[in-house]
């Protein structure tokens, strides 16, 4: 009995670091920001030469989104996120953009055809791996008032899904 | 083995339980491995190719994620050329250990550099496009990429189905990658 108890045991073994192993080799991202945890700090450029730091909004909710001017559920976000700016400013929500396209160029007339009327700013790699690895858009993260990540939401997403969210943080203590 | 099991049921729960997580566990790896995507025989099936625009999911001209990862680990010889046709900042945080970077296939950068890479190559060399870049049907790049080596004559082009991007759809299953230039 002894010793079907210690083949099972090692099979299990086996089957169990096989996987692990598989798994660990796959991860390309060093850190993950995932939910509750605290926002990755960052310091950047917007489009409009002002610095953009998300430590500055501590105190406020913020939806940060990673987005791209070549995606098509991002552009239908969008809209609703100027809404949401404008909606919920006065009850404390900042929104802020960031741009995962390779270059400037098509970025600043999609702004202004957009009307976008909060702060973006171009993304980099370093930015993408803290949080988590954007690998793939768009990515929305919701910030609570304390900086701790409340929710991401990643793919297309119900636009009330998010906005529920949102009304929920600023709701909370 | 009913009489295995049942003594050991009735003298050792413990070595019941064993067995059964056992089993368990062998029966989930065994269906993970196959209950998706054709075998990496039909992946490499010289067929001929349709237009982009037939490119719907379940078509013979795609490849799931899980068919790939059999294609590279299989020890036969004929792997892919693999192509991303996607945006450079989600391949430098991941990608298929091998892909060569294109750039996005909707810029004309992109078609104009995977147009140079092929061109010198056979027409029956198997290649495997892809981008990732988010959901398939919203994706700007496979399509174009496709397109292009459809009329470069290519016969055995498939387009890696990414159902919503990279990362759900092959980094978070486990599947290789590595970090880009």
């Amino acid at each position: 009995m002894k010793k079907i108890i210690l083949i099972v045991v090692a099979i299990i073994l086996a089957i169990v670091l096989y996987e692990a192993a598989r798994h660990r080799t796959a991860q390309a991202g060093p850190v993950s920001a995932t939910n509750h945890s605290l926002a990755p700090d960052f310091s950047l450029t917007d489009l409009n030469g002002q610095p953009l730091d998300l430590s500055t909004y501590r105190g406020k909710v913020v939806l940060l989104d990673f987005w791209a001017t070549w995606c098509t559920p991002c552009r239908a976000e969008i809209p609703h996120f100027v809404e949401f700016q404008n909606n919920y400013r006065d009850h404390g929500l900042q929104v802020v953009g960031i741009s995962m396209d390779d270059d400037l160029k098509p970025v600043g007339p999609f702004y202004k055809e957009y009307k976008m009327n909060y702060p973006v700013a171009l993304g980099n790699d370093k930015l993408a791996q803290v949080y988590g690895g954007i690998l793939g858009l768009p990515v929305t993260f919701l910030i609570g008032r304390d900086g701790h990540i409340q929710a991401k939401y990643v793919g297309a997403v119900d636009i009330s899904t998010i906005e529920q969210g949102v009304k929920s943080l600023l709701q909370a203590k | 083995m009913t009489d295995v099991l049942k003594g050991c049921a009735l003298k050792r729960p413990l070595v019941t339980i064993a067995l059964l997580f056992l089993v368990g566990l062998v029966g989930a790896h065994s269906f993970a491995r196959t209950a998706t995507g054709p075998s990496p025989t039909q992946a490499q099936s010289s067929q001929a190719q349709p237009a982009a625009s037939e490119l719907t999911p379940g078509s013979a001209q795609l490849i799931t994620p899980e068919a790939l990862v059999r294609v590279l680990q299989s020890a036969d010889a004929g792997k892919p050329l693999i192509l991303n046709v996607g945006p450079h900042l989600i391949y430098m945080q991941a990608h298929i250990p091998g892909a060569e970077y294109m750039g996005p296939a909707s810029e004309s950068r992109g078609i104009e550099r995977l147009r140079t890479r092929a061109k010198s190559l056979p027409r029956d060399q198997f290649i495997v496009l892809y981008c990732g870049c988010c959901p398939w049907n919203h994706c700007p790049n496979v399509r174009p990429g496709y397109s292009e080596l459809y009329a470069m004559g290519f016969t055995k082009v498939k387009v890696l189905y990414i159902a919503d991007n990279f990362g759900t759809d092959w980094v978070d299953k486990g599947y290789p990658s590595v970090k880009g230039q």
